[in-house]
């Protein structure tokens, strides 16, 4: 976990007071909603369909057990009972009254948590790895690196006024669990021949309208030059984004229509003009931020203790085990990925009464710490493998022990028209149907890893394009209908899904996706070929027959 | 289920209500022939012409204070005079979420 400074904790508070201040001259009329539009979108505040939504910031997707305890809170109190986890490490309250905002910012604001620059043209909030910190092999904790790029960059004048949103996202370990190659910046902690840590930085990557995978900017940056490195980006961007075509403003469109060796260059000479500045981070700095992130006292535990050779029995904890229990770098230890996924349930979705059960686990099992994955499912980073059966009972009563991770019924879906003011579809519904489809765990476990992923609009918030099944609603003539793409992924080996044909109406698209499910389990080769490898060496062609030869 | 942002390029072909979302508390609101805005669909101003519609904008988007991104949407007259959203986007905002929720509504 992360403590703030003081520092920290006058800065959330101080915006609070502001943000109560806007609200009641918008509410008094003193500031049209023209003029107030931009002050709330730089504290989370979106108007949707049926509300206002707030966007709450988790910095690195790490949060402590009295944090969640107050998300439920605000769901309970300012919401209707729940909130729903985004592919960037936010929580989302859907049906909170503007009235009631700033209560509810106090609210977070007191135990360090913010909604700053969750919207708006600025720098959003830094992403990594939800395992950061306790994945094996990992470089180091790629949060350290987070929070100095969170706090040089929160409310920087600079970067207040991009020409659009600016996403960074940090990995340290070789899978990358962060999707880096879809940010703005991605950042791949690494060693150099000499054993320095520094990054490889990516940029340009991102999905919507037109989507790109991030480009290899600097093979290496040293740790110590990384906000130097990274203001020289944003100040070229800053300098030739297009602010003139929203579609067109973002930083991929610069860097592809520059070229990435003209846009590094353009970086190079503003990075060099930059020199020895101030931003050169000294290694008490690297140090004080490193000592402000605490560790669990970690317990001198066996690989395989009794209770779990007793649980092995019991083929549902077995199940879930193999699915949902991953590797610790300390050994006794676990880290535990709890689907927000349940059969039938909208993605990403959880109650207060989930929230708050779950901090009372984590208490007790995880060292009072959870995560946020981008892929809208929450961990436990610390768990005693001694303790899993008795975990799985809790989690098994909660509804969050569904064996589904990485499965196909582990879908990542963006709210889509039920909630949307941009959607021009539903993705929910869309989602739900599909667990029910496949709601045999065991033959999900046969199908084996298949991400699908769910955007209402080209705006790509399900991130479709990088889905090893993407579907992206569209509107045809007032209806629904549904774009499929395949053989896309958001790892390390990110490239976008290709289109197998024409748009499906609403109806189809459960049993399109189940055509192509079982093509792919009659064309791999192996059961351990995963369906992306298989689209990968056959093509989308056997996928394409399949669906369209009956449509 | 177009947007709100390509609201300039439409011209209404049927009955239509001006419809945004109320200031303090974000729900959808209809304007009113009163001059006011209701929670209730059914007592929206219904307008058949394109001039029409565009007053009916014009003088809905000066109460700022009231509520917010005002605009254009379809709707269907049934028998009995009874109105319904014109299109499934509005059908989303009138009647709530078409998914089934973890909790009370």
């Amino acid at each position: 976990m992360y403590a703030y400074d003081e520092l920290d904790r006058t800065l959330i508070n101080e915006r609070v007071s502001e943000f109560r201040d806007q609200v009641k001259r918008r509410l008094s009329g003193e500031l049209t909603e023209d003029e107030f539009k931009i002050l709330r979108l730089q504290n989370g505040v979106y108007l949707q369909l049926h509300a206002y939504m707030f966007r709450v910031a988790i910095p690195y997707g790490t949060l402590s057990t009295k944090q969640l305890r107050r998300l439920a809170h605000v769901a309970r109190r300012y919401d209707r009972g729940y909130g729903h986890f985004t592919t960037r490490q936010n929580i989302q309250f859907n049906w909170i009254k503007l009235a009631e905002l700033p209560d509810a910012l106090a609210d977070l604001a007191e135990v360090g948590i913010h909604a700053m620059q969750t919207s708006g043209n600025n720098m959003r909030n830094v992403t990594s790895d939800q395992w950061a910190g306790v994945a094996p092999g990992e470089i180091e904790d790629p949060r350290i690196w987070s929070e100095l790029i969170r706090q040089h960059t929160t409310l920087h004048p600079e970067f207040s006024f991009l020409p659009r949103k600016f996403k960074i996202a940090i990995t340290a370990s070789e899978h990358d669990r962060a999707a880096i190659k879809i940010h703005d910046i991605g950042l791949r902690l690494h060693k150099n021949a000499d054993g320095e840590t520094g990054f490889e930085v990516l940029v340009g990557g991102g999905l919507g309208r037109t989507p790109f995978i991030a480009k290899t900017i600097k093979p290496f940056v040293h740790g110590r030059d990384v906000l130097s490195y990274i203001e020289a980006i944003l100040r070229v961007y800053n300098q030739y984004g297009r602010r003139d075509n929203i579609y067109k403003a973002r930083i991929k469109i610069l860097v592809h229509e520059l070229g990435i060796e003209k846009f590094a260059k353009e970086v190079d000479e503003e990075w060099r003009q930059m020199g020895d500045s101030e931003l050169r981070l000294d290694h008490r700095a690297i140090e004080e931020v490193r000592s402000r992130f605490s560790y669990p006292a970690y317990e001198k535990l066996p690989h395989m203790p009794d209770e779990l050779k007793q649980a092995a029995h019991d083929p549902l904890f077995e199940r879930w085990r193999k699915n949902s229990v991953s590797a610790h770098k300390v050994q006794g230890y676990s880290i535990v990925t709890l689907s927000l996924k349940p059969v039938g349930g909208p993605p990403g979705d959880a109650t207060a009464e989930q929230m708050d059960a779950l901090a009372d686990l984590a208490d007790k099992y995880s060292f009072g710490e959870i995560r946020v994955g981008h892929e809208q499912n929450l961990a436990l980073p610390h768990v005693a493998k001694r303790d899993l059966p008795a975990l799985f009972k809790a989690f098994d009563r909660l509804g969050l022990a569904t064996p589904n991770v990485n499965l196909v019924t582990d879908i990542i879906a963006c709210p889509g028209l039920d909630y949307c003011s941009l959607a021009n579809a539903r993705s929910i519904p869309i989602a739900q149907e599909l667990t029910r489809r496949f709601a045999n765990h065991d033959t999900a476990g046969l199908i084996g890893r298949l991400h699908i992923n769910i955007s209402g609009c080209i705006n790509a918030c399900g991130h479709h394009h990088v889905g090893h099944i993407g579907i992206l609603g569209v509107e045809k003539n007032g209806e629904e209908f549904y774009q499929i793409t395949i053989g896309g992924r958001a790892d390390e080996n990110a490239q976008m899904g290709t289109l197998i044909g024409p748009a499906v109406p609403y109806a189809e698209v459960a049993d399109v996706i189940e055509d192509i499910v079982e093509a792919y389990l009659a064309l791999r080769d192996r059961p351990e070929e995963l369906f992306v490898d298989t689209v990968k060496r056959l093509g989308v062609e056997p996928f394409r027959e399949r669906v369209y030869a009956t449509r | 289920m177009t947007s709100p942002l390509e609201q300039k390029k439409i011209r209404i072909t049927g009955p239509s209500v001006v419809t945004a979302n109320r200031t303090w508390d974000g729900a959808v609101v209809y304007r009113t022939a009163q001059k006011g805005w209701s929670t209730e669909l059914s007592d929206s101003a219904i307008v058949s012409t394109s001039d029409d519609a565009r007053a009916l904008l014009a003088e809905a988007a000066a109460d700022d204070v009231g509520a917010v991104g005002p605009y254009i949407a379809p709707v269907e007259l049934k028998d009995g005079g009874k109105v319904k959203p014109g299109n499934l986007r509005e059908q989303i905002r009138a009647k709530g979420v078409t998914i089934d929720l973890q909790v009370p509504a």
